[in-house]
């Protein structure tokens, strides 16, 4: 049964196509906010590797100025890489995942609804934190608004990535360092057009273009992604 | 009897460089309970997966209604009710919460039945308590409830007895007995005797790859 | 394999052939002698005519002639992958367990691949640029994608059911497929905003013919010390995985 991407069919009662993801939804962020301690560790983070960067090259705000929104990009991407290994896990140790994939529900809209709600709880949060870090590290008052809007428009792309990676490690006792090494490769693009926009910012360079690259790998990924990870946890579950 | 509503043909499964089964073939119809049995290890649980559709590491066929089962899968999905060895409940949730969520994942329960599901399996009044703060047996009497909850034709459970006590026993028994008089089909694996008329029984041991 | 009886009026047999792991034992063990020995041709005098009888660069001078080993080792690099995620596909999509195997051998064959034209590339790049490495933009995605196989190939050693595995490097290598071309040109993109106008090495300006024609004999070469390689890999992996079928059995004991 190779069901990568099947048609579902039109004959379904019940709550439709749309009823699921608003479910699958709330009952995401309702977890997420259940346990709140969880989601401030990732913010925390991104603020500690942003200190780092200071104290282990230099302070000095005209060099700092210059890296920042490389440095802001590298931490918000390693910040939404560190929370992505347990978006599954929880699901598959207490048996909810494998009732999920039993579902005659197309579990395209669950995972979406899953990624969503892990956007909302990470990569928002660090988006609107970012300018903060803008501002330990120097980054001109010009660049903030390029900052965000790469922000919004990349983190949604790099939960997406991340969540086949953890899909396919779901399995896996020691998924935690496997996981960075299968999702960092393809988190290469939109840290380039991301701190691209950044800099093209700063340096009072239109920023449409970078963005349309951003909302086109975003495109790009609400669509094919899913499908990845679908397969992935359903190779995964059945392992 | 009529077409069988489940058909497996030629089965084969190995794991760990075992085989589990080879050319397992059986069928089962409405009304049936058949219970699977075998030691540890035989591969009763492999099997219930296989079937569910969980696991997809076999040879051979499956078929529903007749039809091949990669072309009728959101069918089946829909006939089926699997109860596996995870509880499949949100320990964060209240126990409506994680019942609505079956409702929502399952087209055509009925939401106003999570209440009446869930005071047969006696969880009256814990309907808003986080799963986290009950006992191990109401955590399992939670996902029983789904047995309540379900239209599925299909149940597929896998060792529904654990952690209940006699009584509940009993009253699982008879709710099996009540799904199989309406023309439902229950296949099980269990450590419990079973005290069901018309019960089939299919050995694993028997089967055990030769090689 | 799935013994779907619905798809297979529309397959031609010898994809069904393939799918017989004994089949493909036997038809690569036939095949292997000529390519090896095509292979050993190719290469060989490809060297020799590259190395002696090709003429120096006038800019470079004998320096340049390193990509004859460099250009052959990314162009098969890239098609490896290409080559790794198909089969992975095939395998995923008909459950063909040789597909799956070819999908195995292809990743650290990939790699090292992959591996040698990074190290030729930095060979290359000291009497050139004066440094082992620059952020060329062919060179970086050359280590993107050495990146990629190593990711791969971590997955499947750390899944311990060689099915599961299979089915799930098919799935990582199918979404790498997808952003090779993507992290290329975003590559290549970083690159131009970074670095202003580098001499391009490997794209010169109409090559004489007696320069390419020798990187041509080369290519083909090498993408036959490949098939050769793949097979052996290949052959290896059918009888690990079937060494407890009768024919494998009876074979060992024949030798």
């Amino acid at each position: 049964m190779s069901e990568i991407a099947t048609n579902e069919p039109a004959r379904r009662r019940g709550p439709g196509a749309a009823g699921v993801f608003r479910a699958a939804l709330k009952r995401d962020l309702l977890l997420a906010f259940r346990s709140r301690s969880d989601l401030v560790n990732p913010l925390i983070f991104f603020l500690m590797v942003a200190t780092l960067f200071p104290l282990g090259v230099s302070p000095e705000p005209g060099f700092l100025a210059q890296l920042a929104p490389g440095l802001v990009w590298v931490a918000a991407l390693l910040a939404t890489l560190l929370s992505m290994d347990s978006l599954f896990r929880a699901d598959y140790e207490d048996g909810t995942l494998e009732q999920a994939l039993l579902s005659p529900q197309p579990l395209i809209l669950i995972v979406l609804a899953r990624v969503l709600a892990h956007w909302i709880m990470t990569g928002l949060p660090l988006t609107l934190m970012a300018p903060l870090l803008g501002v330990m590290l120097f980054l001109p008052a010009e660049g903030m608004g390029g900052l965000m809007l790469s922000l919004l428009l990349g983190t949604p792309t790099l939960s997406l990535i991340g969540a086949i990676g953890a899909a396919l490690t779901v399995g896996l006792r020691k998924g935690g360092v496997l996981i960075s090494l299968l999702v960092l490769p393809l988190y290469i693009p939109v840290l380039i057009f991301g701190s691209g926009a950044v800099q093209a910012a700063v340096t009072g360079l239109p920023l449409a273009g970078y963005l349309a690259l951003l909302g086109a790998m975003l495109a790009l990924g609400v669509v094919l992604a899913p499908l990845a990870i679908g397969a992935a946890l359903r190779i995964s579950v059945s392992g | 009897m009529a077409e069988p509503l489940l058909k497996v043909e030629n089965l084969y499964c190995e794991r760990d460089e075992r085989v589990l089964f080879e050319g397992l073939s059986f069928e089962v119809g409405a009304g049936e309970v058949l219970q699977i049995e075998g030691q540890n290890g035989s591969g009763k649980t492999t099997l219930l997966r296989i079937l569910s559709g969980l696991s997809r590491n076999y040879e051979g066929d499956l078929y529903w209604r007749g039809e091949p089962m990669a072309e009728v899968v959101d069918e089946y999905r829909q006939a089926l009710l699997y109860f596996g060895h995870l509880p499949g409940v949100k320990a964060t949730l209240t126990p409506q919460e994680n019942l609505g969520w079956y409702a929502a994942l399952q087209p055509g329960t009925d939401t106003a039945s999570i209440d009446m599901a869930l005071r047969q399996v006696g969880l009256a009044g814990y309907e808003d308590v986080p799963c986290h703060m009950l006992s191990a047996g109401q955590h399992r009497r939670v996902s029983l409830a789904r047995l309540y909850l379900s239209q599925a034709p299909l149940w597929i459970l896998d060792e529904p007895f654990t952690a209940i006590d006699k009584k509940g026993v009993a009253q699982k028994e008879q709710l099996i007995l009540r799904h199989a008089a309406a023309g439902g089909t229950v296949i099980l694996t269990t450590h419990h005797e079973l005290r069901l008329g018309g019960l089939r029984r299919l050995n694993l041991d028997q089967l055990a790859g030769t090689s | 394999m799935a013994k779907n009886k619905t798809d297979k009026n529309w397959m031609p047999r010898w994809f069904y052939q393939l799918a017989s792991p004994r089949w493909c034992y036997d038809i690569t063990g036939k095949l292997l002698p000529a390519f090896g020995v095509l292979a050993l041709v190719l290469l060989l005098g490809g060297t020799v005519w590259a190395l002696l009888f090709a003429p120096a660069d006038y800019q470079q001078g004998n320096s340049f002639r390193i990509i004859y080993i460099h250009v052959p080792s990314a162009i098969l690099a890239q098609s490896c992958y290409i080559m790794m995620a198909i089969a992975g596909a095939i395998g995923l999509i008909w459950k063909m367990k040789v597909a799956d195997m070819v999908a195995k051998s292809c990743a650290p064959l990939g790699a090292s691949l992959a591996l040698l034209a990074l190290a030729t590339g930095a060979i290359w790049g000291k009497p050139t640029w004066g440094s082992w490495w620059v952020w060329d933009a062919r060179l970086t995605s050359m280590l993107i994608l050495l990146f990629l196989y190593l990711g791969v190939m971590a997955l499947h050693s750390a899944i311990e059911n060689d099915t599961t595995a299979a089915q799930s490097t098919a799935v990582l290598s199918l979404v790498g497929l997808v952003n090779i071309p993507i992290i290329k040109y975003s590559v290549e993109w970083w690159n131009t905003l970074h670095q202003p106008a580098t001499f391009k090495l490997t794209e010169k300006p109409a090559m004489p013919p007696e320069m390419w024609l020798p990187l041509l004999v080369m290519v083909v070469g090498f993408y036959c010390f490949f098939a050769v390689s793949l097979m052996l890999r290949l052959r290896n992996e059918i009888l690990r995985r079937e060494r407890r079928s009768s024919w494998v059995q009876a074979l060992a004991e024949s030798r």
